[in-house]
């Protein structure tokens, strides 16, 4: 086979160019591989002991690679080591840098500083397409496919030159059965499970022949048993010498098949492990960092009133990117905060809407909201009852970019502020005197009197969306990532608010990924993980490992321990 | 040199009021090379065209008379534009209105009474509501696109139309020429000046002062800037999306039945195969070169009464085809919409040598 990547003057390695054998190392590589079958990676073939020599087998070396966005240092020296055959995990919460690592690798970011090596030749991939010449594919976790289209369509998308749908379709389901990844081709998109899809996605990279695949977080939208299936299929593509970067916080999942593992947090390499050695408890430990924070001896048990209570709420999710709420009961008292931790995308926005009224819930008595059931009543009959409501997107969904900031008051409190509507009329006066004092209290500062919200910085906007809210006196509180993307100063204003909001008498829930905030401000915790809530845990009594586990799935219920095996008579 | 469009942080406020502006002068200057194309004095077609109009008393009676039933259509779709909503189908509520409405002196020919016009007047208003509720159904019900549905139905309510003047409704007495009857005494508009500006007219300026007030001092007037600008916050806000559908396509299809009414009992006077020289497509290009703005669309549709009576005396002085009305605008609405580019991007003027430096 013809392949590009030896012609990639990328992909050449100047110092001690070794004689012409190994001079043309990349496609005999794999071909030696696919006619020996073999599977023990070490030794796969000629070209690798060759480059043994140069750089310890290794397949792709990103060396001390920074990243910067602004003054913002995403990435910060880190270093990642791939060999081929060798399912490699990168952990990390949140904002640890996994993503702008793998973009880089995967060519769509760029590097501050730092480099790139495939095969021991420095490289410097431009974009996606250089990186898939190299023999780089991505399953991303949003998949990118045409639901009107059937599977092989969708695929002859994605392949260079011109294509042959029938043969391409036979080389699909050829590829699909040899790697146990069910696929009909002519089947269409939109009739396809989310576990079905991805295998398309999958089936994609794999009829380019990648050398490196990365999965960024492929479990997060598969059930329990289409994860085992891709568990099947990844060890069987390691086997044959492919190289796999494989993202996940689900900890027991890593240790079941990733064979190396690297941790990132706060954008640097904390450690590198192996994951069969590890307890899940350790990774977690060095993922959420190993500094244990003294909890506030502040936090103290409330006997007031419960002021928000949830019980059994169950919500399909609303799409295939969604996560269904399974059984959530929780109880909020007055006078205390309670957080939610949980890494994002585990049911938080879900039970956030679900809460807020902006979805309902199927029965009445699902939630209540100071004594009064209100599952079924929207968001303006819940501010009624005095619950406010702080959602994570600031833009488009706390706030409306391109209103003026009293507008934006009126958008949430026309309901319940008497003095800001009259016979329908907007009473402008009113409005604009309440954005002018939310602004004071909060220290909201702006340029101009009165600005569009889209014109405010992260943290102006957040204590805006944050001000207007506790400015009403709401008996219960609910915000969801109260600090998320704003600067230090904003965010201990906003947990100051909400701290103080607690103790002069409300029922505070505060949904958050920051475990750092979440010990600051909480009395109790609890965690959530594919939608399911954990009891929620005096903030003394429970510490950041214990936390990390449950994040990592362990209060889940019948899942961990009782996998059925992959539907084989599919295959 | 090269150009490229960079964003601008914030919507620029002069270029909302300037891009209509510039719009207008390139199709102006489009025009002066399409009559210098076919061999005509370019600055006197341009004369003949957008300025004699406006110049006899006669003719500004008769730009009321074309620009009523502009605003009164327009100012609705303004309304749900803001919505984020594309009701295209106006000229088929049009249609419906003028149906509705006339159905009452058709079937009642001898019912002369002084209650018979508000009547009527009502029905047309029922009538468009009745023909832009199928496609608010639908797009709340099933998702469907209402583009589609609202520009469909414009056929079906022409067909109907043509049917009934043909068939049913056909005028006895007409020498079966296919017309209803004449709308006459109480099935007739009052009229003012020479005889041709009707009660439309009234209804269209009454209209734009009430839904200005309505879009810029109301809470649900808030409800529907926000319903369209940014949906999400508007169901945090507590605001229903369908019910954001149902109010803006009932309001719309009701100005444009009423203008559809005023039309038949007004200028035309009788049911014909074809009462409406596209207004309820015009009106669009109304809403759009009004900035969506009630007051602003009362001056737009002005614009486009002036480019109906000019193609009229296009056709007379010029010998050229009226179709030239339509050319002009639908270049209008176009270059409106390139314009607006301008609200959210600076053009900016480069050197080639920077465009190859980032491709490298």
């Amino acid at each position: 086979m013809t392949d590009p990547r030896a012609n990639d003057p990328a992909t050449i390695s100047a110092e001690g160019a070794p004689d012409e054998p190994g001079g043309t190392p990349v496609g005999t590589g794999r071909s030696s591989d696919e006619t020996t079958g073999d599977a023990n990676i070490a030794d796969a073939a000629g070209i690798a002991d060759a480059a043994d020599a140069q750089n310890g087998g290794y397949l792709l070396e990103a060396i001390d690679i920074v990243k910067r966005f602004g003054d913002f240092t995403a990435n910060d020296g880190v270093s990642l080591k791939l060999r081929p055959g060798r399912i490699h995990a990168l952990l990390g919460e949140n904002g640890a840098g996994k993503s702008t690592l793998v973009k880089i690798i995967y060519g769509a970011l760029q590097p501050t500083a730092g480099s790139l090596r495939w095969q021991g030749g420095r490289v410097s991939v431009a974009n996606p397409a250089a990186a898939r010449r190299l023999g780089i594919g991505m399953v991303f976790q949003h998949f990118s496919l045409f639901e009107a289209l059937s599977a092989v369509e969708n695929i002859a998308l994605a392949m260079p030159g011109p294509f042959d749908l029938a043969a391409l379709g036979e080389r699909v389901t050829r590829v699909s059965a040899q790697y146990g990844l069910p696929l009909e081709p002519g089947a269409l998109v939109a009739d396809l499970s989310v576990g079905e899809r991805q295998r398309i996605e999958i089936v994609r990279c794999l009829l380019q022949e990648p050398r490196l695949l990365i999965m960024d977080e492929p479990t997060a939208v598969l059930t329990p048993q289409e994860a085992d299936q891709l568990f099947v299929t990844l060890r069987r593509l390691a086997g044959e010498g492919c190289a796999v970067l494989y993202i996940s916080h689900r900890l027991e999942e890593v240790k079941q098949l990733c064979h190396e593992a690297t941790i990132l947090r706060l954008g640097r390499v904390v450690a590198n492990v192996d994951p069969e050695t590890e307890t899940a408890a350790s990774l977690a430990r060095l993922m959420v960092g190993a500094d244990v924070h003294e909890v506030s001896t502040e936090a103290h048990a409330s006997d007031g009133p419960v002021m928000l209570s949830v019980s059994g709420l169950s919500l399909p999710s609303a799409g295939p990117f969604g996560v269904a709420l399974r059984s959530v009961s929780l109880d909020v008292r007055a006078g205390e905060i309670v957080a939610i931790a949980g890494v994002a995308g585990n049911g938080q926005s879900e039970l956030f809407e679900a809460l807020s009224g902006e979805r309902l819930a199927p029965a009445r008595d699902a939630i209540s909201i100071a004594g009064a059931p209100c599952g079924t009543a929207g968001v303006t009959a819940r501010r009624r009852l005095g619950a406010a409501f702080v959602p994570e997107e600031r833009l488009g969904h706390s706030a409306v970019p391109g209103f003026v900031l009293s507008d934006n008051v009126l958008l949430t409190r026309h309901a319940s502020d008497r003095a800001m509507v009259g016979g329908g009329f907007v009473s402008q006066l009113e409005t604009r005197a309440v954005a002018k004092r939310v602004g004071g209290r909060f220290d909201v500062r702006t340029s101009r009197e009165n600005p569009e919200a889209s014109a405010l910085s992260g943290g102006n906007l957040q204590k805006f969306v944050v001000g207007r809210e506790l400015d009403r006196d709401p008996r219960i509180v609910v915000v969801n990532q109260p600090t998320w993307g704003v600067d230090a100063g904003a965010a201990a204003l906003v947990r100051q608010a909400l701290v103080d909001m607690a103790r002069a008498g409300a029922a505070v829930l505060a949904i958050s990924q920051d475990l750092d905030e979440i010990f600051e401000i909480a009395d109790r915790v609890a965690v959530i993980s594919r939608g399911e809530l954990s009891e929620a845990y005096p903030a003394r009594d429970i510490d950041r490992e214990r936390v990390g586990l449950l994040m990592a799935g362990a209060h889940e219920t019948g899942e961990s321990a009782g996998r059925a095996p992959p539907p084989e008579a599919r295959a | 040199m090269r150009l490229a469009l960079e964003r601008r942080p914030e919507q620029s406020r002069t270029m909302t009021v300037v891009s209509p502006l510039i719009a207008i002068a390139i199709t102006v200057l489009v025009g002066a090379i399409v009559f210098s194309a076919r061999g005509l004095d370019p600055l006197h077609a341009l004369y003949v065209y957008f300025v004699e109009p406006v110049m006899t008393l006669w003719s500004l009676e008769e730009l009321a008379v074309k620009t009523a039933p502009l605003v009164l259509i327009g100012v609705g779709l303004a309304v749900c534009f803001r919505a984020n909503l594309w009701n295209i189908g106006a000229e088929g509520q049009f249609t419906a209105g003028a149906l509705a409405g006339a159905a009452i002196p058709i079937m009642f020919p001898e019912w002369q009474s002084p209650a018979a016009l508000p009547l009527m007047l009502v029905a047309g208003v029922l009538g468009g509501i009745a023909w832009a509720a199928v496609p608010a159904f639908l797009r709340n019900r099933f998702g469907v696109n209402e583009i589609l549905t609202s520009l469909m139905l414009v056929y079906v309510a022409q067909y109907l139309l043509d049917w009934l003047v043909r068939g049913p409704w056909r005028d006895p007495d007409g020498y079966n020429f296919p017309e209803s009857a004449n709308f006459e005494g109480w099935h007739a508009l009052p009229t003012f000046g020479d005889g041709r500006v009707h009660l439309g007219a009234v209804f269209a300026v009454v209209a734009v002062v009430v839904l200005f007030v309505f879009m810029s001092r109301t809470l649900k007037g808030f409800e529907i800037r926000v319903s369209g600008e940014a949906p999400r916050a508007g169901g945090f806000g507590g605001f229903s999306r369908p019910r954001t559908v149902w109010f803006c396509f009932a309001l719309s299809g009701g100005l444009a039945g009423l203008a559809g009414l005023c039309e038949v009992t007004g200028p035309v006077g009788q049911l014909q195969p074809i009462i409406s020289p596209g207004y309820g497509f015009t009106a669009i290009i109304v809403a759009f070169l009004g900035r969506l703005n009630p007051i602003v669309v009362l001056l737009a549709g002005i614009v486009l009464g002036i480019s109906y009576l000019g193609g009229e005396a296009a056709q007379i002085e010029l010998g050229v085809s009226d179709k030239i009305a339509q050319a002009f605008q639908g270049l209008l609405l176009f270059l409106i919409l390139a314009c607006d580019t301008l609200i959210r991007y600076r053009i900016r003027i480069g050197r080639r040598e920077t465009a190859v430096a980032t491709d490298a």
